[in-house]
C-alpha cells in the first residue's frame, strides 16, 4: 500500500479549445493528510478535482489516487473507484431536494457496495451516527425533507454523506462559500475532526485564504500549475 | 436498476406537479383509445349476435340496411309495409319452415312495442341459436297480453299482471295514447343481450284492435280485398285469414327455410316479386353490410384516439426535456455519489416509464370505470351491449403499447442526460 493518497506527474490538461489549463509537473498528498488549496476561480482548481476523482480524464501525465492509475481506468471503473473511495462536498446545493436528510445521506451506499460493506455496522446506523456528530439529528427526525435545512445544515448533511462508509479520500471544492464566518469555521473544524476519525485524507479547495491555517499544510494553486488559463469552465 | 426506482420515483414526485399533468394527459388519451376499442367490439359483439337462425329478413323495397336497422335493431321506420297476402303466401311455401311476422310503429314509454305472433317464440334465435325463454309469466293469448323484454321489465319496474298503455308513434313522449286499450303483461323475457329486450311484444290481434278507429294512423286499417291473383293460394288459406283480425300488412317478416339449398332461390324470387315490391335479405350478408358501414366511423375514431395518445407522449417528452436543464444540478449530485452516467440514462428512462406507466394504468381504469357507469345508457340509447369483463387482453396489450412507445420517445431525453452529465461531470452549471 502506497503511502500517498494523490500522486500526480506531468499532468497536462486543456479543454476542446486547446488552451492549457493545468499542467503539473509535480503534486502529492500523503495518506491522511489535511491540505488545504488555495487558488482564484478560474485557476484549474475545479478541474483538477474533476481529474482527482475521476470525472475527467487526464490528457497527459500520470494521476495515481490510493495507488490507482486513473490513466488506466475506463470511465466506467473510474465512476466506480470515485464512488468506492472519494467523498464529495461542493459549494452549495450538495442535496437532492427530493430525498429526506437520510437518504441524502444513504446516496453513496445506495450506489457502492464497498461503501455499503465498510459502512459500520449498517449504512442507517453510521449516517444516524454521523448526523448526531455533525449536529443534524438533534432537532427534528432524519427523516424530514433536506429543504427545510439552513444552508449550513445542509453542508454539514453533506458532509455526513461524504464521510458514510468511511472513503480513504474527501474533497471539497469551496464547501463553505456560502456560509457566514461563524459557521465556516465550525464547519471546518468539524470537517477535520471526521476526516481524522476515519483517517481520511482531506483535499480542500477555496479561494479564501484566511482558511489556510487550520490546515496541515497549505498550497497555492499556482505553486503547483504552471499553466495560467484565463478561464476555468465553472 | 433496483437503486434507481426509487430515486426515479421521488425525483418525479417532487415535480408532481408537472408530473401529474403528464400522467394525466396520457391517461386521458389511453381513455379514449380503450373507450373507442371497447365500444367497437361491443357494436361489432352486438352485431353479431343479435339474430341467428333466421335464412331471410323480408320488407317492403328498401335498402337491406335499412330493413335490418327496422325489423331486428328497432331502429328506424319502413317506408311502406309488407301485404299479408305476400306473408302468406311465403308462410306456405313448401320449402319454408316457419314465419315471424313483425308489425312495428306504436311504443311504450320509449320502447318499441312488436306485434307477432306464437311463433316469435317458437322460432326466433339469438346469439348461439338460443331460443328466447321466459323468466317469469307466458307467451300472449289473447289481445291484451304483453311480453315485455328483460330491460324493459327492469327499468319500468314491471310484474306479471301489471296495466300497460301503449302509444302511437315512437317517440319517449308520446300525446297520443291508445287510452282505450290497455295492456296486462303476461310474461316477462329472459335478459338476451339484443334489442329484445328493449321490446314490448303484442300480437298482432293487438295491432289490429288498438288501430281499429285510428283515424289519422298511419297504416291502412279496413281490411282489403284478397287479390284473386295469388298464385297458389289453396283454399284453407281464405279460411284461416277469416280467422285473423283484419290487419292489411306486417312491417316485415323473418323466415326460416327447410334447406338451406333453396335459400338463394327464395330470396330472388321474393327480390324479384311482380305483385308486392319486396326486399329479402340474408342476415348474416346485411349485418356485413351494415358493420362495413360503421366500420369506417370506427377505425377513424380509433385512428384519431391513436394520434391522441401520440399527442399525450410527445407532451410527456416536452416535460422531461424541459426539465432536464434545471436537473443539471440533481445529476452532477448523482454523479459525486457513484451515479455513473449510465445510471442517468437509466433514471431517465424510469422517469419516463413509471409516467407512461401510471397514465396507462389510470386510463384503463378509468376508461372501464366510465364504460362500467355508462353500460346501461349504452345499451338503452344505442344497443351496445359491452361485454363488461373488466380490463382484459386488449388492455394489457395496449398498456404494452403505450409503455413501449413511451420508453421509445424517452431515449431522446435519457441520451441527452447522458451526454449532458458526461460533459458537466461534477460541475454544477448554477
Amino acid at each position: 500500500m502506497t503511502e500517498l493518497a494523490i500522486d500526480i506527474e506531468g499532468l497536462a490538461f486543456a479543454w476542446n479549445d486547446g488552451l492549457p489549463v493545468l499542467d503539473i509537473p509535480r503534486f502529492e498528498v500523503r495518506r491522511g493528510e489535511r491540505v488545504f488549496l488555495r487558488g482564484p476561480s478560474g485557476s484549474g482548481k475545479s478541474t483538477l478535482l474533476g481529474i482527482v476523482s475521476g470525472v475527467l480524464k487526464a490528457g497527459r501525465g500520470r494521476v495515481r489516487v490510493l495507488g490507482e492509475d486513473l490513466g488506466l481506468l475506463t470511465g466506467g471503473r473510474r465512476d466506480e473507484f470515485r464512488a468506492a473511495h472519494i467523498g464529495l462536498v461542493f459549494q452549495m446545493f450538495n442535496l437532492l431536494p427530493y430525498l429526506s436528510v437520510m437518504d441524502n445521506v444513504l446516496l453513496p451506499a445506495r450506489f457502492s457496495a464497498v461503501r455499503r460493506g465498510r459502512a459500520q455496522p449498517d449504512p442507517a446506523t453510521e449516517a444516524r451516527r454521523l448526523l448526531d456528530e455533525l449536529g443534524i439529528v438533534t432537532k427534528g427526525s432524519p427523516a424530514r425533507l433536506v429543504t427545510e435545512l439552513s444552508i449550513g445544515q445542509q453542508q454539514r448533511v453533506a458532509v455526513a454523506r461524504a464521510l458514510l462508509g468511511r472513503p480513504e479520500l474527501v474533497i471539497a471544492d469551496e464547501p463553505t462559500s456560502s456560509l457566514d464566518s461563524d459557521a465556516r469555521d465550525g464547519f471546518i473544524r468539524l470537517l477535520m475532526s471526521e476526516c481524522s476519525a476515519t483517517g481520511a485524507t482531506l483535499l480542500f479547495v477555496s479561494h479564501d485564504t484566511a482558511l489556510g491555517g487550520l490546515f496541515d499544510r497549505q498550497l497555492s494553486i499556482g505553486d503547483i500549475n504552471r499553466a495560467r488559463p484565463q478561464l476555468e469552465q465553472s | 436498476m433496483k437503486p434507481l426506482i426509487g430515486l426515479a420515483a421521488r425525483s418525479l414526485w417532487n415535480r408532481r406537479g408537472s408530473a401529474a399533468l403528464t400522467v394525466f394527459a396520457i391517461a386521458i388519451s389511453v381513455m379514449l383509445l380503450v373507450g373507442v376499442e371497447t365500444v367497437r367490439n361491443g357494436a361489432r359483439e352486438s352485431f353479431a349476435r343479435t339474430i341467428s337462425g333466421t335464412d331471410l329478413i323480408v320488407g317492403a323495397r328498401s335498402g337491406p340496411v335499412n330493413l335490418l336497422l327496422y325489423s331486428v335493431f328497432r331502429i328506424g321506420d319502413a317506408t311502406t309495409n309488407v301485404s299479408w297476402q305476400s306473408f302468406e303466401l311465403v308462410s306456405r311455401h313448401p320449402d319454408v319452415a316457419w314465419t315471424i311476422p313483425i308489425s312495428l310503429g306504436d311504443s311504450h314509454r320509449g320502447y318499441r312495442v312488436m306485434g307477432t305472433n306464437g311463433d316469435y317464440f317458437r322460432h326466433y334465435r339469438y346469439g348461439n341459436r338460443q331460443a328466447l325463454a321466459l323468466a317469469a309469466g307466458k307467451a300472449f293469448e289473447d289481445a291484451h297480453d304483453a311480453v315485455v323484454g328483460a330491460e324493459v321489465a327492469r327499468q319500468l319496474g314491471y310484474r306479471i299482471g301489471d296495466e300497460i298503455m301503449i302509444a302511437h308513434g315512437i317517440g319517449e313522449v308520446s300525446f297520443a295514447e291508445h287510452g282505450d286499450h290497455p295492456f296486462r303483461i303476461a310474461g316477462i323475457l329472459g335478459p338476451t343481450g339484443t334489442p329484445v329486450d328493449r321490446t314490448v311484444h303484442v300480437s298482432l290481434d293487438a295491432i289490429a284492435g288498438i288501430h281499429e278507429d285510428w283515424q289519422g294512423g298511419t297504416r291502412a286499417i279496413a281490411a282489403e280485398p284478397r287479390h284473386p291473383h295469388d298464385i297458389d293460394d289453396p283454399e284453407g288459406a281464405a279460411a284461416e285469414e277469416a280467422a285473423r283480425p283484419a290487419l292489411a300488412g306486417i312491417t316485415a317478416f323473418l323466415v326460416g327455410m327447410r334447406t338451406k339449398d333453396s335459400l338463394l332461390q327464395m330470396q330472388r324470387a321474393l327480390n324479384e316479386y311482380r305483385a308486392e315490391p319486396l326486399t329479402a335479405v340474408i342476415p348474416g350478408v346485411a349485418l356485413q353490410q351494415l358493420w362495413q358501414i360503421v366500420n369506417v366511423a370506427d377505425r377513424a375514431l380509433f385512428l384519431v384516439a391513436t394520434f391522441v395518445v401520440l399527442a399525450g407522449l410527445i407532451g410527456m417528452l416536452t416535460a422531461i426535456l424541459t426539465s432536464l436543464r434545471e436537473r443539471r444540478r440533481e445529476m452532477a449530485i448523482l454523479r459525486s455519489v457513484g451515479a455513473r452516467p449510465m445510471h442517468v440514462f437509466t433514471l431517465l428512462m424510469l422517469e419516463a416509464s413509471l409516467l407512461a406507466l401510471a397514465g396507462v394504468v389510470l386510463g384503463i381504469t378509468a376508461a372501464h370505470a366510465a364504460l362500467a357507469s355508462t353500460a346501461q345508457l349504452l345499451a338503452s340509447r344505442f344497443g351496445l351491449f359491452m361485454e363488461m369483463g373488466g380490463p382484459g387482453v386488449y388492455d394489457l396489450l395496449l398498456a404494452g403499447a403505450v409503455v413501449s412507445a413511451a420508453v421509445l420517445a424517452g431515449l431522446v431525453p435519457a441520451w441527452l442526460a447522458y451526454r449532458n452529465s458526461l460533459a458537466d461531470g461534477l460541475t454544477i452549471r448554477t
